[in-house]
């Protein structure tokens, strides 16, 4: 009882004393090699007494073997964290700490001045607000900062602090200050940051760090700690359109369908009337359901779960809208790309790109022109290599929901994945979406294709649907091909019909017409597997001598025999083409289940019991079936097949 | 309406937003469940994050019979007060070698009962994503971590390797018989998770609050002697004193502080003054720095 009285006092203080705080503050350091960056952060845990004694007395044995300041504490070894880079004395990587001041919650993004972990700072710089970019108060700007702040720039971060260190080095003074400054104004003012403020420091002996130094008079503005406690960076994600990516279907049971999601922006309030962006369904919320009691009103960055109005068909991937403000929908795009692989972009290759809750595949059609970070120049380039920023066109294999990167970063940033190695190859930001009839120019058409046959990430396979006539072979067959080709997945289907009209023509329905009917189907199979697709045959083949000939001239694992297993009475009744009807009144002769014998197959790869199921929970096991085995890649296995 | 502050606020519904992209992203999830306060923490989110439905994935417990009896006590409490599905992981044939911390040392035995048993119940049940409730804050090599970590057929962590993280776009792709590592607390601090604890009225092991125990001390730490299986050496005698855990693993191996918290006030007051770090009475990270990154490069959390 007394336990539970104290939590409910605790958590009134707790409530009371957060109320007045402003939010989170998410800020990156960033700056050249040896600017102080590791130094600041440690100097800025030191000072806020963030450090404890037994992490103290590490430090001071660690200052002791690898410091660079002599007797002195390196604050910097607090902060670079993997051995490796502890031995060379630089930071390679991104490092987050959060920390509190009684006025702020904090987290903190150390990234890397190294010329080429560019792409570290890009991932910092991502999830952060503002930016305190570190120069050495003897070097002035250099190359990295004007990248750094570009960088900054492109992100979408719109504060940036400008940390002048070392300014213990250069004796205080106001001039060399005050030089930095008015490059720096300069060379930023393109970069249009709603704030930059310039701040002198020494992160080595904390002038203007927590509090304002004696030994800079002349410097009247706030010190780093209050600045940070006080500065309000809130773009206001709640004033944006509603906007929320729907992330995961909640499903507990039949009368329960949650749509779940963090809202990317604007709010939410039951009753409101949404519109399903790329469908462009209209429904009401009906609940904003959660564990401690329905909420009224959702707000950007909360993680939600909505019902709606109407039985509206919604997935992962689908994107919730305020329907007076849309995003835009489309299958091509322009956006700004950081290339983050050792591979360079291969313009017309096909790679996976999330951008909200959504995986598809894309490929960048063209690449408009690179951009040098350090002067903002344009240059014409063809391809992007490690740590260079361009601005691109691309088309995804379907349309997708978005809004501009400067307007709304949650909906306009996505990674490239390289489908090969599953390596984060890029980062995008939309910068506007592109209408198929002005911009698509026939050259584009002809890279897209190439893209197709360089797209092969698929494993081939001969799906070989056998059964007996009117079984569903070709109906299921054609189901799986339209959801590999929703997929992006490369398919031919080889239906017995189709064949018998064109390459087979010369054939009868004898047993050796048959088995000759096989024979060249599997081979002109064989030749298609070469070429990477997924076959699909619907064929009777009632012998298993045949199938097995097929089986034969594939590589191991290449044929998965299909026994599409429908009861002969069911045949007959369905009937769909009347040939049953026609062999029973002795019309036709050899037809496989009247009097011809159909050879059930003993060992099929997967059999569809097609008494009791549909052609669509049919197709679904055998999509089920392709991602298992990894003929085909698993991403946005959304929608209700799946279940 | 919950009364978390915006802070909490933000890191619960991040915590959340990491979940559901797991459950949405791949087959075979599982929450690594230590029993501790983070745990706790874990657990209560996640069942935020999929309610109404049940938990999406089971909790699996790698036990190395060295536990907090009181642990063992709360952890079976919390499965069936919850109605969760608890995989209980031991490496029988550590135990069959006879691997313990007294035997063995700290080193070997975490090696054996806690690295390589993971490995083990990772691959046994086939598991591809484990949510793990480590934070940021914990220790030097965990601030570089991503959140969704990587680890290859072999369960090894390659810093040299990590994949970028940008906004909250994470690249959930893996090849067969790889996995990732998933941490959902990654940017909590400990004073988090007692605050959101005490505002979310979590239950938690007794062993975080203050109370007479029967300890020993060695080289300084207080170790509480649990059962008849830690050995005294010649002149020991356990005597009780006012103690609590900050963090607690397997007993031989905790180090009891002196406190007199004996509530979530009086651990949030103390924590505030606090003059030594929460890993401290840890006794397996002491070895020497960069330990725990040669421990996570092996696999273990």
């Amino acid at each position: 009882m007394s336990e539970a009285v104290e939590i409910e006092t605790l958590r009134k203080r707790v409530a009371a004393g957060h109320a007045a705080a402003l939010p989170t503050l998410r800020f990156l350091t960033c700056g050249s090699v040896d600017d102080g960056k590791s130094t600041l952060i440690g100097r800025l845990f030191y000072e806020q007494q963030l450090i404890h004694e037994d992490q103290l007395a590490a430090l001071e044995r660690d200052s002791k073997k690898h410091g660079t300041v002599g007797p002195d504490i390196d604050f910097a070894l607090l902060v670079d964290g993997l051995e490796a880079e502890r031995e060379q004395g630089i930071t390679i990587d991104v490092a987050y700490r959060a920390f509190s001041t009684s006025n702020r919650a904090f987290i903190v993004a150390d990234t890397p001045g190294h010329e080429q972990y560019t792409r570290n700072m890009a991932t910092g710089a991502s999830n952060c607000d503002l930016a305190v970019l570190l120069v050495d108060s003897r070097k002035g700007l250099l190359p990295q900062t004007h990248r750094h702040a570009t960088i900054v720039s492109l992100l979408g971060i719109r504060h940036v602090v400008l940390a002048v260190n070392k300014i213990d080095l250069t004796g205080y003074d106001q001039a060399a200050f005050a030089k930095i400054c008015a490059d720096f104004a300069a060379f930023a003012a393109p970069l249009r940051f709603a704030s930059c403020v310039a701040i002198p420091i020494s992160a080595r002996f904390g002038d203007n760090i927590s509090r304002n130094s004696k030994r800079t008079p002349w410097y009247l503005g706030p010190s780093l700690v209050s600045y940070l406690e006080t500065i309000s960076v809130e773009q206001d994600r709640s004033t944006l359109p509603f906007r929320m990516p729907v992330q995961w279907v909640n499903r507990p049971h039949l009368d329960f369908r949650g749509f779940c999601g963090t809202i990317a922006s604007g709010e939410v309030r039951r009753g409101d009337e949404v519109v399903v962006a790329l469908s462009g369904k209209l429904t009401r919320i009906e609940r904003i359901v959660a564990a401690d009691g329905d909420l009224e009103v959702g707000r950007a960055g909360d993680s939600v779960t909505l019902t709606l109005a109407d039985a509206v068909d919604i997935g992962r991937g689908d994107v919730l809208a305020a329907p007076h403000a849309r995003p835009d929908v489309a299958d091509q795009f322009a956006a700004n790309l950081i290339w983050m692989s050792d591979e360079k972009l291969l313009p017309g290759r096909s790679y996976l790109m999330k951008i909200g809750t959504r995986t598809i595949p894309v490929s960048v059609t063209e690449v408009k022109y690179r951009l040098d970070v350090t002067t903002l120049a344009q240059h014409p380039a063809k391809t992007l290599s490690l740590n260079e920023v361009g601005f691109c066109n691309l088309a995804t294999s379907a349309a997708i929901a978005f809004d501009p990167y400067a307007e709304n970063r949650v909906m306009g940033a996505f990674i490239l994945i390289d489908r090969f190695s599953n390596a984060t190859a890029g980062a995008g930001l939309v910068a506007f979406g592109l209408r198929r009839a002005t911009n698509i120019h026939p050259q584009d058409l002809t890279i897209v294709k190439e893209a197709r046959a360089r797209m092969k990430h698929q494993r081939p396979a001969v799906l070989w649907f056998t059964g007996l006539p009117g079984s569903g072979k070709s109906t299921v067959a054609n189901l799986v091909e339209q959801q590999l080709h929703a997929r992006g997945v490369h398919t031919i289907l080889l239906d017995g019909d189709n064949i018998r009209h064109g390459l087979n023509k010369d054939l009868g329905f004898s047993a050796a017409d048959r088995l000759e009917n096989i024979r060249r189907v599997g081979e002109v199979a064989k030749l298609m597997t070469d070429a990477g697709l997924i076959v699909l045959c619907a064929f009777i083949s009632p012998f298993a001598v045949e199938r097995q000939m097929v089986r034969d001239i594939l590589a191991p694992g290449e044929f998965v025999e299909i026994f599409v297993d429908t009861p002969l009475a069911l045949c007959i009744a369905r009937d769909p083409k009347g040939l049953y009807k026609k062999a029973l009144a002795g019309e036709i002769k050899d037809f496989t289940g009247v009097d011809q014998a159909y050879e059930s197959p003993k060992a099929p790869e997967l059999v569809l019991a097609q008494r009791d199921a549909t052609a669509q929970q049919s197709s679904a096991r055998v999509i089920a079936y392709l991602v298992e085995r990894s003929y085909i890649e698993r991403f946005d296995d959304s929608g209700d097949w799946s279940i | 309406m919950n009364n978390l502050s915006a802070h909490l606020r933000e890191l619960e519904a991040e915590a959340i937003f990491i979940m559901r992209e797991v459950v949405a992203e791949f087959a075979r999830p599982v929450l690594l469940y230590s029993i501790g306060k983070d745990s706790g923490v874990m657990l209560h989110v996640a069942q935020k994050a999929f309610y109404p439905g049940k938990l999406p994935f089971p909790l699996l417990h790698v036990d190395t019979t060295w536990k907090f009896k009181e642990m063992i006590a709360f952890r079976d409490a919390t499965a069936a007060r919850l109605g969760v599905d608890l995989i209980v992981y031991t490496n029988e044939e550590g135990l069959r070698r006879g691997i313990s911390p007294i035997a063995s040392g700290s080193a070997l035995h975490t090696q054996v009962m806690k690295t390589e048993a993971l490995r083990q119940a990772l691959d046994k049940y086939r598991f591809d994503a484990a949510f793990g409730g480590a934070r940021r804050d914990e220790e030097k090599s965990r601030a570089k971590e991503r959140i969704f970590s990587h680890r290859s057929a072999a369960h090894a962590w390659d810093p040299r390797n990590q994949r970028p993280e940008l906004w909250r776009l994470f690249n959930t792709r893996i090849k067969p018989g790889e996995s990732m590592r998933v941490f959902p607390l990654s940017n909590w601090t400990e004073q988090d998770v007692w605050e959101y604890t005490a505002a979310e009225s979590i239950p938690v092991v007794p062993l975080y609050f203050a109370k007479e125990r029967p300890v020993v001390e060695r080289d300084g730490t207080l170790i509480m002697v649990d059962d008849e299986r830690l050995p005294l050496k010649p002149g020991e005698k356990p005597r009780l004193e006012r103690v609590r855990f900050r963090t607690l693993g397997c007993y031989p191996l905790s180090g009891a502080i002196r406190s007199a918290a004996a509530t979530l006030d009086d651990i949030l007051a103390e924590m505030r003054n606090a003059k030594t770090s929460e890993r401290q009475g840890r006794l397996i990270d002491h070895d020497e720095t960069g330990s725990m990154e040669k421990k996570k490069r092996e696999g273990y959390f």
